[in-house]
């Protein structure tokens, strides 16, 4: 070649060079394996990009037309306040007349997860399940006789609402394995200002926060035998961790079917955990739940005036149903960042992926276009775990005993901060930000919080970088 | 004040395709620095095997082997070729006849259409703003000597005050200064019986609630609005719409509240009148800040930090309010929602049935800022680039395809007939229903066009 020739080959080349550096993405650091393609596709087609306030709010992105209007009609019934009867907004009364809040996104707030209340203050958005022992005829828990099976803390005009619950909290200290500390906070409930005389004297109490809304349709169209097939691979890897299926009763089907959504997947679909929060959570009847959430002593409530029978009707209930299940799931941030990379390698060798399972396969829902045959990314598998005596919340729902925990869908979880401007977790948000959350984990989960508190600091870092990438 | 900027951008690496997938590489393009391994003869292999792409087929190998038989000075000149052809396709990522981003031309043309945005949002405000001034007089002449006549003044300056307003919703959806204050402003539906009596209740609101709000104070009032549940809506637009009309009972007409209920020897009178006084100035306060925000020569305001923006962030914030005001909420709160349940309190305006009024100018807003025109009071206008302008430049068919769909949608509108909670009852296919659907389906269409309008403009933009 000439020395011209070889100057200008040089030159392009060069240039070539340059610009391929310029755009393309980071390195995977050496060892750790490179990001899977699509994987910051947490919902797959339904996967919304957004990192703003409203991030869970949006409908899938995939959404199909016949699903639109009803989205709208959902999201506008979830949103909105619902009054007391009777009102001459005829579709939006039946409030009560016990209740815990006005509307789904009073705790839902913009389709997010609720905290545990400030110091001195009821709880507002998180509510209080209780229970005696024993076991109804579908084997559900046993409602206290007189307060059924949650406290509702609200009332229409005239009637006592039930209590006030109070949370306090007594802080444990410990170390992580660099010798730097760490605080972790117990709560402690006090039920004041009881409106209907005494509870119980061996009431189960259970508190809960409500969960963000994302992904719930996704989680649905996951088939039953992914889940029995997780778990038998639990169960064979003898690593110490055995999910089960919580085997709880379907309303509308009339038998045992798999649970999978609520703290202790004790609802089968989110039509039954829809119809179930309307009326537990706000008195709103519906065809699938006609009973008030009141018992036969608390009478005067009997005596209050119903919004109609049902309260909510069919159309809107399944309004909110569709809702709530096309929801989209927002995109990963930062997914290929080198110490995200590193954390989820670590997520990964700790074995929480073990229950926070990081890819699942849903079926085909003939119903539901948009949420079939999709690759998700909730990291859950649906299972209830022994996490321990201290997150045990001692009280049985079907086949959950007081120590079981169904793993929550890490999804969405770095957005919380920004949705919902707080950043408390577990069931009671008595976690104050990740790194807690990891650290209250036990039973089933024991070695996998040990190699966390024994990491290096640098390390856990990565861990909690990849958490608030999801 | 001011909102808080939404400068993130989504992270560069995000892309639809990955760009570490070697397929996606041009040929020849390899990472690293210069050719480290030569071949038998001593000639330079343009190929590092230690880089791990499963790219085989992308080995540029100069040199003998299967190549030999290439003459060498068609071999100089293959190279040339091949880099000339290579380099040509690096910046063309997102082809499509012409390329937006290095269009220095089209550069200016943005910076222009958003630095008329500002003047049309600015003089919008500002029109809704003197005109909440208006309605706050009018009110106090109520207040001062309540009558049948001067109840009547205060309605008209309400219904009078919604026109600029209604205009200004295209500006939000983005966290500029409105979304702030919006809840304050105009947040609806409102449930009657938190702040008065209901015809079912005579008891019931604040107003009524002496014994436990003994004292109405802007700082109450405030502190109540959105509290416990997004809409325990105690001030702005339609607390006073309902505090001028009340319930709206009759299928004939708005609410038809006295104003007998404002005058001495009515049940907490003077509490109501308080309360209507409170929210009023509150009104004009709120909108005062949102104007001053969007204020040409405040310094250091939302409206400079927007002006200074990278232009397609700007643009996707314009295109947000357009799109998300267009499609979820005039299509779906507003129409398709009432059109499903035809519960009369799903209507914007459910006192004064002013609801038809205020989605004309809802959607007649949406065209103020896609044109990059508003005619504001005493006829001025302002007047420059806008969206379509844009578009003409990159896809002129698309444009005029998105011209048509919001003229469209502001005709539907229009053809809604009076009042709204009427229109929406009865079987379909009634004309009032007809006319409701078709304006949902045009508003719906126009969001995906709008959508589609970021696509064309190389803009991200998440509706």
């Amino acid at each position: 070649m000439s020395l011209s020739a070889i100057k200008l080959c040089s030159l392009v080349t060069g240039a070539l060079l340059l610009t391929a550096l310029a755009s393309a993405g980071s390195d995977s650091p050496p060892g750790i394996p490179a990001p899977e393609s699509g994987e910051e596709l947490s919902g797959g087609d339904t996967t919304v990009f957004d990192t703003s306030p409203k991030a869970f709010g949006f409908p899938a992105r995939n959404v199909r037309e016949e699903h639109r209007a009803a989205f709208f009609v959902g999201h506008s019934f979830f949103n909105e306040n619902w009054v007391a009867a009777p009102a001459s907004t005829a579709g939006r009364d039946g409030l009560g007349p016990l209740f815990n809040a006005r509307s789904c996104s009073a705790c839902h707030f913009k389709d997010g997860r609720s905290r545990p209340p400030e110091p001195a203050q009821p709880m507002v958005t998180m509510l209080m399940r209780i229970s005696i022992p024993g076991l109804g005829p579908h084997k559900e828990p046993m409602p206290d006789p007189v307060y059924g099976g949650q406290i509702q803390g609200q009332a229409i005009l005239g009637v006592p609402p039930e209590a006030d619950v109070y949370v306090t909290y007594e802080e444990v200290t410990a170390r992580f394995a660099d010798g730097e500390e760490f605080s972790l906070r117990t709560p402690v409930y006090s039920i004041r200002n009881l409106g209907y005389g005494p509870l119980a004297k061996d009431v189960m109490l259970s508190p809960r926060v409500a969960p963000a809304m994302i992904g719930m349709g996704l989680l649905e169209a996951v088939p039953e035998k992914s889940l029995r097939s997780l778990a038998d691979q639990q169960k064979r890897d003898g690593a110490g961790i055995s999910g089960r299926i919580n085997l709880v009763w379907d309303g509308t089907a009339g038998r045992t079917v798999p649970g999978r959504f609520g703290w202790k997947a004790e609802q089968p679909s989110v039509l039954q955990q829809t119809a179930g929060a309307f009326v537990g959570d706000m008195g709103i009847t519906s065809s699938l739940r006609a009973e008030e959430n009141h018992t036969a002593r608390q009478v005067i409530c009997a005596e209050q005036p119903t919004g109609g029978r049902p309260e909510v009707s069919d159309k809107i209930l399944h309004a909110v149903a569709t809702y709530s299940r096309t929801l989209g799931v927002p995109a990963r941030r930062n997914w290929t960042d080198p110490t995200v990379l590193r954390g989820k390698a670590i997520f990964a060798l700790a074995n929480c992926t073990a229950c926070h399972v990081p890819k699942l396969q849903t079926g085909d829902w003939p119903e539901f276009p948009e949420l079939s045959n999709q690759t998700i990314r909730p990291y859950t598998d649906l299972l209830l775990h022994d996490l321990g005596e201290g997150l045990a919340d001692n009280r049985p729902v079907f086949e959950a005993s007081g120590r079981d925990w169904r793993t929550p869908p890490l999804w969405g979880i770095g957005l919380v901060s920004k949705v919902n401007a707080h950043t408390f977790f577990l069931h009671d948000g008595r976690a104050r930000n990740l790194s807690e959350a990891i650290l209250w984990h036990g039973g089933e989960a024991e070695s996998a919080r040990e190699m966390f508190r024994t990491i290096p600091k640098s390390d856990r870092n990565a861990l909690i970088a990849f958490l608030e990438s999801l | 004040m001011g909102g808080s900027l939404e400068r993130e951008r989504w992270p560069p690496a995000f892309r639809t395709r990955d760009s570490r997938n070697p397929g996606e590489l041009p040929v020849g393009a390899v990472r690293g620095t210069r050719p480290k391994r030569v071949d038998a003869n001593g000639r330079p292999l343009y190929w590092n095997g230690d880089m791990n792409m499963k790219t085989k087929r992308l080995r540029l190998c100069i040199g003998a082997g299967a190549s030999g038989t290439i003459r060498r000075p068609l071999r100089r000149w293959l190279v040339v070729l091949v880099g000339i052809v290579v380099g040509g396709l690096f910046p063309f990522q997102n082809a499509h006849g012409s390329d937006p981003t290095t269009d220095t031309e089209l550069l200016k043309l943005k910076r222009a259409v958003v630095a008329n945005y500002a003047a049309v949002t600015s003089a919008s405000y500002q029109d809704s703003l003197a005109a909440a001034n208006t309605l706050r007089t009018a009110v106090d002449k109520f207040l001062a000597e309540p009558s049948e006549r001067c109840l009547r003044g205060a309605r008209e300056a309400w219904v009078a005050a919604r026109v600029p307003y209604s205009q200004t919703e295209v500006c939000r959806f983005y966290d500029g200064p409105i979304d702030q204050a919006e809840g304050m402003i105009n947040a609806w539906p409102i449930d009657e019986n938190y702040i008065d009596y209901v015809a079912d209740n005579s008891q019931a609101g604040v107003i009524n609630a002496a014994s436990k709000f003994p004292v109405l104070s802007r700082e109450l009032i405030l502190s109540l609005n959105e509290k416990e549940g997004k809409k325990n809506i105690s001030t702005g637009f339609h607390a006073i719409e309902f505090l001028l009309w009340g319930q709206d009972l009759s299928a004939t007409g708005p609410g038809n509240r006295s104003w007998r209920d404002y005058a001495e020897g009515s049940t907490n009178a003077d509490r109501r009148r308080a309360y209507l006084r409170i929210i009023t100035e509150l009104l004009v306060e709120h909108l005062e800040t949102v104007a001053a925000a969007w204020n040409d020569g405040n310094k250091g305001n939302y409206r400079s930090d927007f002006i200074g923006l990278d232009p397609d962030a700007a643009l996707a914030n314009i295109l947000k309010g357009m799109g998300a005001l267009s499609g979820p909420e005039l299509a779906g709160e507003r129409l398709t929602v009432p059109y499903e349940t035809k519960e009369q309190e799903d209507e914007q305006s459910c006192f004064s049935d002013n609801t038809r009024s205020d989605l004309i100018y809802d959607a007649v807003g949406i065209e103020n800022v896609y044109r990059g025109r508003y005619l504001a009071r005493e006829g001025r206008k302002v007047e420059g680039p806008g969206i379509h302008d844009l578009l003409l430049r990159v896809d002129p068919a698309f444009a005029g395809t998105l011209a048509a769909q919001i003229e469209k949608s502001v005709a539907c509108a229009r053809s809604i007939p009076q009042p709204f909670d009427q229109a929406i009852l009865g079987t379909s296919p009634s004309p009032g229903r007809e006319a409701v659907k078709k304006a949902a389906t045009a508003l719906q269409a126009q969001s995906e066009l709008i959508a589609q309008a970021a696509k064309v403009l190389s803009i991200k933009l998440n509706l």
